[in-house]
């Protein structure tokens, strides 16, 4: 069944070059030792992951050097393809091999890269962890599943690899499986995204009937006849992109099957960090720029006239519906996942507009810096706040205890909502600006109310987690070095008085993490370096990443490097050229993020930041500075009210009606502002998230009750129903089209 | 339909015969109140088939079908009827009350079916000259390019023994 | 003979079987049923083959064939399976999946 070679390499490549499919296989034959062998080994077989993942970093670092020195060198430089046969059916070879152009290389470089950095971070995460062996198995088939997938040759390779990520997705996800919510967490993601799969599946299948071959590249592969336009039914290209699309909604946490991304926080930080930032959710956005020229001509992508596409709507609508989701979050990973989602709007917006490179390049720079993000997170909830990911109860004031987290964060922060100079600045005001280049205004607007809004939701996930007094868990063990023993029993006991206490110990905060010289347990500080390092190194690369391709500063490395990856020409008949940079164009978009940024600081400041003031405190106040000063006081904590952080001490009706008026007169605009938007979040959180779109995830089942148990007797649990139903379906199906097309 | 061929008047009478006779047996194993009845309807379903395979040159298919679906199949059925214990005589609860909606959607099925058969195969004739399948054709094909999906069916056919000891098992 | 009077038979036989399994309680009827879909579809493939002078439609008949076999096999252990628990094999009393 293995054949001979069959398609030699055009010309010679480099060793690295033709030999890059060393890259997945390493980390698929470590798995194998670390789950035959592992439990044996000193370090229970995390070295051989992180070892894999190293030597899979080098070819491929290998690769990127290679493929450099041959685009510098050559006019067109076309990709390298070696295949070999992997079995055959009916006639038809399919294929298992390499694909290496420029896309793949910058795949291959951010996973093995990411995973490397997420390895050695998790060896301090995890550590005596009950399924340690398991969890670097499971980490490392993940990563060579994403591996495997981007130097696919053809289709069916890169359904293998996308259904490994499915798998091993699921274990990870799922590997805390005890607690009833992770297990059910991974289902939904698993299930989920299967749904999405079949799409995969059936987009797969219509490709290979409209072109009879599933190679990606080549000369006669998918891309070269997809742009040529060397197929006969047009009408079924679009299918064909709308089934693909679908598989891409799925995996990449697209508008209706968004779900099952915030839920998949149920898995160790580590792997939420891999999983949002180079492999699985990138996955989806990857299928599309891969095989670009199937959806650029199937969903008439840039023609003249033409301001809507399939991608660009799902894409515009999940930028704006997540990053409302963002700001009702309290879990920091929520937070942190709903922006994942956003950015993924963001990137397929940018695919859907034209911008392949801009939203090739966002893969790039939102890896390092979403990464980042989360292991932040992670690191917070290892050291500083009592492994607990609530920003508003176990968090706050953790900028100087945790400095070097801090930085990272405030750097990744900063990429993420685009401020400019970092790298977040250059790719996705590139998506902006091309969505309005390319005369897709509505995409435009969109993409810049979802920049304040991200600028605004991260404002105020930093301030609850950074600034303001420690609460709950960040806070209650910086007493304890006074004079309560740590055992668990105490910590339990002070921690529902901490939101009262803590006040009295603000003084302490400097030297409070040292205890005769060491740190305390779990006392606010920052980790060891396995969880420090990859920070520090991701956090320069989420400033440092943008200026490969600086459009400000006329540097395009990036876009001479993956050039040959789209597949169409460039200008007319293809993707547009990318619009001249002029700073004039990026300040709609900088003055947009700053005022999301101030509205929300502004607001955080007003709601959060009081939120510990001592009542005695605010007594005097009052009697000091009078009744001007009472409204505002009172609305400070009377939003505390709103957060039922202390509630018994101001259910007071008096207070209640002044704190109304006083939002509705005095604050009306700036309110109007916050309590909409949160309120516009709260709803559609409310309704649409979880209503609409999980009722319609979950099934008929709670629909049919939701309309009155009108359709109750559908559900009747008969099997010959069922079988009723599922028939009836599939002849009016086939009557529909079988009327349309005659 | 149309007997439309001029030529092969013999085929299409057996044709005709042989029809009619699966459409009453597929009747009678559809709506047969008595099960063994029906069992034997789908006999005569069966063999028709076979019969059908025979006209259109498929020897070895039909060889195949009698072999394991009379011979074997229909053996297993009438155990499953055995062993159930099912009623031997008229059974009055045989169906359920569900003919209401699957006559609906069994003609409609039909109709879209017939719609497009007719419309895209309207009298394309089968070619008069075909000669019988050899066995060794097919044995050509199956071990070598659809070797594949042959394999699969192994692991299938061993997966269904294997399950089948383990659920009906006593213990 | 055309091609389309297998290919409507063929249709035939499977909305009787699509009938067969909507309204018929007793399990192993529902595989009887099943079974005439399944000679439907072989009708087909070999009138598509006899049509297009190949020989793969014979191959995947007899996989169909194959994979019957197996079905009725498993399908059977199951409902001896149920009879066993329930003393009854009619579907209508299967009704876990309640909504």
């Amino acid at each position: 069944m293995f054949a001979e070679e069959t398609a030699a390499v055009a010309d010679a490549a480099g060793w690295f070059l033709t030999h890059a499919w060393l890259i997945p296989v390493i980390p698929a034959a470590a798995f194998f030792v670390i789950i035959l062998f592992g439990k044996k080994m000193p370090r229970g077989g995390s070295e051989i992951g992180i070892a894999s993942m190293v030597a899979a970093l080098v070819i491929a670092s290998g690769a990127a050097y290679q493929w450099i020195d041959r685009v510098a060198n050559s006019e067109e430089a076309t990709a390298v393809i070696r295949t070999k046969t992997w079995w055959s059916s009916g006639g038809i070879k399919f294929a298992i091999g390499e694909q290496i152009d420029g896309l793949a290389i910058m795949a291959l470089l951010l996973v093995a890269f990411i995973s490397t950095l997420v390895q050695i971070y998790s060896t301090e995460y995890v550590r005596g962890d009950r399924r340690y062996t398991h969890f670097f198995a499971s980490i490392t088939l993940f990563s060579a599943g994403m591996l495997t997938m981007v130097l696919a040759p053809n289709m069916v390779q890169f359904i293998l690899g996308w259904e490994i990520m499915g798998l091993c997705s699921f274990l990870l996800i799922g590997h805390w499986w005890e607690e009833e919510a992770n297990a059910r967490a991974a289902l939904k993601a698993f299930f989920t995204v299967r749904t999405g799969d079949m799409g995969l599946l059936v987009g797969t299948a219509m490709l290979l009937a409209i072109f009879g071959t599933l190679d990606i590249g080549g000369e006669h592969g998918i891309n070269v006849m997809a742009a040529n336009g060397e197929f006969s039914s047009k009408n079924m290209l679009m299918w064909a992109a709308v089934a693909l699309f679908i598989a891409a909604i799925g995996k990449s946490g697209q508008f209706p099957l968004h779900t099952w991304l915030p839920d998949a926080m149920a898995g160790p930080t580590p792997v939420s960090s891999l999983l949002h930032s180079s492999t699985m959710v990138v996955a989806g956005v990857f299928l599309v720029a891969r095989i670009y020229p199937v959806f650029h001509t199937g969903l008439d992508i840039n023609i003249a006239g033409n301001h809507v596409n399939l991608i660009a709507v799902i894409g515009g609508i999940t930028i704006i519906i997540a990053a409302a989701l963002a700001f009702v979050q309290n879990d920091i990973k929520k937070v942190l996942a709903y922006s994942t989602v956003s950015q993924l709007g963001y990137m397929m917006m940018g695919l859907g507009v034209g911008a392949w490179m801009p939203a090739v390049f966002h893969i790039f720079t939102h890896a390092f810096f979403k990464c980042c993000l989360f292991l932040c997170a992670g690191s917070i909830a290892h050291t500083g706040s009592h492994h607990s990911f609530d920003m508003k109860d176990d968090m706050g004031g953790l900028r100087k205890k945790m400095p070097v987290t801090f930085i990272a964060w405030m750097v990744s922060t900063l990429a993420l909502c685009g401020l400019p100079f970092f790298s977040g600045f250059f790719s996705k005001d590139e998506i902006i600006d091309s969505a309005k280049h390319n005369n897709y205004t509505v995409f435009f607007v969109v993409g810049l109310v979802g920049a304040a809004m991200t600028a605004a939701y991260m404002t105020r996930a930093t301030y609850l987690t950074f600034f303001g007094k420690p609460r709950g868990g960040a806070a209650h063990f910086v007493e304890g070095h006074e004079d309560h023993s740590h055992d668990e029993a105490a910590d339990e006991i002070h921690h529902d008085v901490d939101g009262l206490d803590t006040h009295a110990h603000v003084a302490h905060d400097d030297h409070a993490p040292l205890h005769h010289g060491k740190p305390l347990p779990f006392a606010p500080s920052d980790s060891s370096w396995q969880i420090t390092v990859p920070l520090i190194i991701l956090g320069t690369l989420a400033f440092v990443s943008g200026y490969l391709n600086a459009a400000p500063f006329g540097w395009h490395k990036f876009e001479t490097w993956l050039e040959s990856s789209v597949g169409l020409p460039i200008g007319e008949g293809g993707v547009p050229e990318a619009a001249a940079f002029h700073w004039i164009n990026a300040v709609p978009s900088i003055l947009l993020v700053a005022t999301g940024f101030a509205i929300s600081l502004f607001l955080c400041v007003q709601v959060y930041g009081k939120e510990t003031s001592p009542f005695k405190g605010l007594t005097q106040r009052n009697a000091l500075l009078g009744a001007g000063h009472r409204f505002l006081v009172n609305k400070y904590y009377l939003d505390a009210l709103y957060e039922g952080v202390i509630v018994k001490a101001i259910a007071h009706p008096i207070a209640k009606a002044a704190y109304w008026t006083n939002q509705n007169i005095l604050d009306g605009v700036v309110n109007a502002v916050g309590i909409g938007g949160r309120r516009t979040g709260l709803w559609v959180y409310k309704n649409i998230d979880q209503r609409v779109v999980d009722g319609a995830v979950n099934g008929s089942g709670a629909t049919a009750r939701g309309a009155g148990g009108a359709l109750q007797p559908v559900q009747s649990g008969k099997v010959s129903m069922y079988g009723a139903l599922l028939f009836g379906a599939a002849a009016v199906g086939a009557l529909v089209l079988v009327l349309v097309n005659s | 339909m149309v007997l439309a061929s001029d030529i092969e008047v013999a085929q299409n009478i057996g044709f005709i015969i042989i029809a009619l006779a699966m459409v009453f047996a597929a009747v009678g194993v559809i709506a047969s109140r008595n099960v063994v009845h029906a069992a034997l309807s789908l006999v005569i379903v069966m063999a028709g088939a076979a019969a059908q395979y025979v006209l259109l040159a498929a020897e070895f298919v039909a060889v195949t079908q009698v072999l394991v679906y009379i011979g074997a199949v229909m053996v297993l059925f009438l155990f499953g009827v055995m062993l159930t214990r099912a009623k031997l005589g008229k059974d009055v609860d045989l169906n359920n009350n569900n003919a209401i909606i699957a006559a609906p959607v069994a003609l409609l099925l039909f109709g879209v079916l017939a719609f497009v058969l007719l419309k895209g195969f309207s009298d394309d004739k089968l070619p008069t000259d075909s000669k019988p399948q050899s066995t060794q054709t097919i044995s050509d094909l199956i071990f070598k390019p659809y070797l594949l999906p042959f394999w699969a069916l192994s692991f299938v056919l061993l997966a269904a023994v294997i399950g089948a000891i383990v659920l009906a098992r006593k213990d | 003979m055309l091609v389309n009077q297998f290919l409507i038979l063929g249709a035939l036989l499977f909305c009787m079987g699509v009938y067969g399994v909507l309204t018929r309680k007793n399990a192993v009827m529902v595989l009887m049923s099943i079974e005439l879909i399944l000679n439907s579809v072989n009708i087909n493939l070999l009138a598509f083959d006899r049509l297009n002078g190949s020989s793969d439609g014979n191959v995947f008949a007899l996989y169909v064939i194959a994979i019957a076999a197996a079905e009725v096999g498993v399908g059977l252990a199951m409902v001896l399976l149920i009879y066993r628990n329930r003393k009854n094999i009619s579907l209508d009393d299967l009704s876990e999946m309640k909504g």
